[in-house]
């Protein structure tokens, strides 16, 4: 393995129980869509991620990515590709439609949800995982119904662009299709599978 | 007082001493060593090294002795085992027409160059049960040529392309990896790469019997063994700090060709195509088992009618491996109480109708039916 | 318990888990879908639990406390063989208990005890595809799937109203999840289909010679299929389990003698030891037999 020209910034302390205890939340996440919860442990597993990278966002693709699944960097900096280079063997694809995982840190400018793979009718599997950095989760804005959810549950998620949920729900017409999110804030994550259905509190009060 | 019964740990360690004992047998015959299994039963542990998908003689070999001389057994072993091994890297093609032969036959040609090359074979013994070998024999030297085998020989299906009569095999475009089925699910529809894996690691006498069938009318196969060779090859990778090949070590291999006649379609002339089989070590029922099923699975590419259970990708794919289908088989040893009584329950109910009786037989408390709320 | 030397936390290498990690959130966002994964060959044989095998070791973590049922009991030898083989591989804390549990791995039965958030129930698979018995070639299942076309189900279950006069699945009773994927549940009794219906628990579904896993998120719809004039329906006994007497639970038939005699007992054995250590008896239990 060929040294790095800078200092690399480690990966987890314990790449078996901090993977574990990551994928755990991350499952719990999509499991139940629309719940806020911190990353555990990552003050001590992972200190420190290249930027632009939330530390949530660097523990998932740790977790989650390696030599088998093409990633997406909307801002694919040299430190960063180096780090994921290193500890995960991710290959980096140049179209956001190449890639299984891919990681947009600046929502405001980011290709079309439609830009990503869908899947396909006979293996809607083979589909994307968005990660997704915003500024924060807040108590209200959107109510979200589905799988997961007991009755349905209220969230804001801030910092989207404006038309990111119609541009999801125009998506959902061709369920099962679709790509999942996984929207992460410093440590924490939250899960929105393709199943879960969002409506937006002022749409409420328009219809 | 009725006593549920327990399981229990204790009654698995003691099936595996019972088990352990009865490997090992009478202790006043010695024990068997892996390397005497090596040595001595070495088609054994070719076959345990194809279908456990791992070349290495001596755990093949260990496998065997922990088996019990059971196949499927061992198979099993080496493929656990196998999964837990990392990745360094993927070896180049090997070249079997750079083959060190030991053995080379053809069937199509009375001589060829390079020769017929009989080698170590069963084929023209006589089956007679030899008593010598109750007793320890010295090895007999080897008879020796007496001149050198050339360094390279041309394949038969060579010799026949040069005149355009044997169908091209070319790489598909771009040179695709193939899949590799022991990190990834069999899907279907499934190339040619991917079969000839998946038969390289299936079971031998499912191979041999379902190439067996094609040649009993179930699929139109005219088959002829172009060439069957035997012997080792070199092992090359390209590390990528060096960025050119090196040795690593070379492998016994079986290659069999099998020419079957084409009748040809619109776009194609009449020409012969090619069954091909290759496996791990001294293989042959295995490799030519091999190459009749692979084209056999190229009917319908060849646009032939596919009537035969040999030409059902699905169907041979899905049942070649042992490992799957003896667990699978030996699955129903798990107790079923749960669906059985479910079942015994339904047969209950339906012989009641039958028989018209409303009344449940002599010391039943046959259940009922009742909607479920959460249905409802 | 030292876990073996030689071999990763809980058997599987790390980028194998990855690649299972990746397709269970896949089967969580896809409810009742069959994902495709790599599945390995597994110390146990295929059939015995593979899937489930390779579900658990994939999730399990030094804090979870494991429970393995088979047949609904902890005590069966394959239950008690996994048992061990995850002390051994990963030195986790395991329990009979099913409200202890976070982790339960399960063939045939789900608990009697209502699960809870908390818990995750992992069902061993034997055959995932539920058109399978009507339709053996994946090819066309796969595009049946895709299609969401389950005619074929309903047309078998249909014919066998009109040739038995009810549905003639007891076991493996299909389900249709979140409305979209017709779905088989394993072989668990029709009996505990209702319990795979707004589930508080997460349940995942594991095929390791099929090469499959898929899913039901908790607090997801799941409806055995049915007609409106053969509503779905669920096996109820008259009389209660002879040992604990509990009448709601799924009873197994045990046979005394040769003579026709048997009992039925609870097949969840967690469920029926406890209710017995509270002092709920039945008929066959030491102090009715000595009260007759």
């Amino acid at each position: 393995m060929n040294a790095p020209h800078i200092p690399m910034l480690p990966g987890f302390a314990d790449p078996v129980d901090d993977g574990q205890r990551v994928f755990r939340a991350l499952l719990d996440a999509l499991a139940r869509p629309g719940t806020v919860r911190q990353l555990p442990g990552l003050q001590v597993s992972l200190p420190r991620v290249p930027a632009p990278l939330h530390v949530a966002a660097g523990a998932v693709l740790l977790s989650l990515t390696d030599f088998e699944t093409p990633l997406w960097l909307q801002s694919p900096g040299g430190e960063l590709a180096a780090w994921l280079r290193f500890h995960c063997g991710a290959p980096l694809v140049a179209e956001p439609g190449e890639a299984r995982f891919a990681v947009i840190d600046s929502p405001a400018t980011m290709p079309p949800l439609s830009a990503f793979a869908q899947g396909e009718p006979e293996y809607p599997d083979r589909s994307a995982t968005l990660i997704v950095q915003v500024a924060g989760f807040e108590p209200s804005g959107l109510r979200l119904r589905g799988p997961g959810i007991k009755a349905e549950c209220c969230i804001g998620i801030a910092g989207l662009p404006a038309g990111f949920w119609r541009q999801r729900r125009d998506a959902q017409a061709h369920a099962p299709l679709g790509v999942d999110l996984l929207f992460v804030a410093e440590q924490a994550v939250l899960g929105l599978p393709r199943s879960t259905q969002v409506t937006q509190a002022d749409e409420d009060k328009e219809n | 007082m009725y006593v549920a019964v327990k399981g229990g740990e204790t009654a698995i360690l003691n099936s595996h001493e019972l088990l352990a004992a009865a490997r090992r047998g009478d202790e006043r015959v010695p024990e068997i060593t892996p390397a005497q299994i090596r040595q001595q039963l070495r088609l054994a542990v070719a076959r345990v090294m194809s279908e456990g998908s791992l070349y290495d003689e001596d755990l093949a070999a260990l496998a065997l002795k922990q088996a019990a001389g059971d196949q499927v057994e061992a198979i099993f072993l080496l493929r656990a085992y196998r999964t837990t091994l990392p990745r360094f890297g993927y070896s180049l093609p090997v070249d079997t027409s750079r083959m060190a032969l030991r053995r080379r036959i053809s069937a199509a040609f009375k001589d060829l160059p390079g020769g017929q090359v009989l080698g170590p074979t069963y084929d023209y013994t006589q089956r007679l049960l030899d008593f010598s070998l109750c007793e320890p024999s010295a090895s007999p030297l080897p008879p020796r040529a007496d001149e050198p085998l050339a360094e390279a020989m041309p394949r038969v299906s060579e010799l026949l392309g040069h005149e355009g009569l044997m169908e091209e095999e070319l790489p598909l475009p771009g040179d695709p990896a193939p899949v590799d089925l022991s990190r990834e699910p069999l899907s279907f529809p499934a190339d040619r790469a991917t079969r000839l894996q998946n038969l390289a690691r299936g079971d031998e006498g499912f191979l041999l019997a379902m190439g067996y069938s094609t040649q009993r009318g179930y699929a139109n196969s005219h088959p002829f063994a172009g060439e069957i060779r035997m012997g080792e090859v070199a092992l090359e990778i390209v590390p990528e700090e060096l960025g050119f090949a090196i040795t690593i070590g070379e492998i016994t291999l079986t290659e069999c060709q099998m020419i079957n006649q084409f009748a040809g379609s619109s776009t194609v002339p009449p020409q012969f195509t090619r069954g091909y089989g290759l496996a791990f070590g001294e293989a042959e029922r295995k490799s030519m088992a091999m190459a009749l099923v692979d084209r056999a699975l190229r009917a319908a590419e060849l646009g032939e009618e596919t009537t035969a259970p040999a030409q059902q990708p699905e169907f041979v794919l899905s049942h070649s491996d042992n490992v799957e289908a003896s667990g699978f088989v030996q699955h129903l040893k798990l107790p079923h109480y749960v669906d059985f009584q479910s079942e015994l329950e339904l047969l209950r109910k339906m012989r009641n109708r039958h028989e018209g009786r409303m009344k449940v037989g002599a010391g039943g408390t046959a259940p009922t039916e009742v909607a479920a709320e959460e249905n409802a | 318990m030292n876990t073996i030397a030689g071999y990763n936390f809980a058997y599987l290498d790390e980028q194998t888990k990855r690649m299972i990690r990746r397709a269970l959130l896949k089967a969580v966002a896809i409810p009742g879908y069959q994902v495709p994964f790599g599945s390995r060959e597994m110390p146990l044989p295929y059939g015995w639990g593979t899937g489930g095998i390779q579900i658990t070791a994939s999730i399990l973590g030094r804090d979870d406390v494991l429970k393995v049922i088979d047949q609904g009991s902890d005590d069966t030898t394959n239950a008690v063989n996994i048992r061990r083989f995850f002390a051994r591989t990963a030195g986790i804390a395991t329990t009979e208990k099913t409200e202890d549990a976070t982790i339960i791995q399960t063939r045939h039965r789900i608990p009697e005890k209502p699960l809870s958030e908390q818990q995750i129930m992992v069902y061993q698979v034997p055959l995932p595809e539920p058109l399978a018995r009507l339709e053996p070639r994946e090819a066309v299942t796969r595009k049946l799937h895709a299609l969401a076309d389950y005619g074929l189900m309903h047309v078998k279950l249909y014919e066998d109203i009109a040739r038995y006069g009810h549905i003639a699945s007891t076991y493996d009773y299909p389900v249709l999840v979140n409305g979209r994927y017709l779905m088989a549940p394993s072989p668990i009794p029709k009996f505990d289909n209702p319990k795979l219906h707004m589930n508080p628990a997460l349940q995942l579904f594991g095929a390791g010679r099929e090469k499959r896993v898929y899913a039901i998120p908790p607090y997801t719809k799941v409806e055995s299929l049915d007609f409106e004039d053969h509503p779905f329906s669920v096996q109820r006994w008259e009389d209660p389990c002879a040992l604990c007497g509990a009448e709601d639970s799924f009873l197994d038939e045990v046979v005394l003698d040769d003579a026709g005699g048997r009992m039925f007992v609870c097949s969840d054995s967690d469920y029926c030891t406890t209710r017995q250590a509270a002092g709920h008896t039945g008929s066959q239990s030491p102090v009715a037999k000595e009260a007759a």
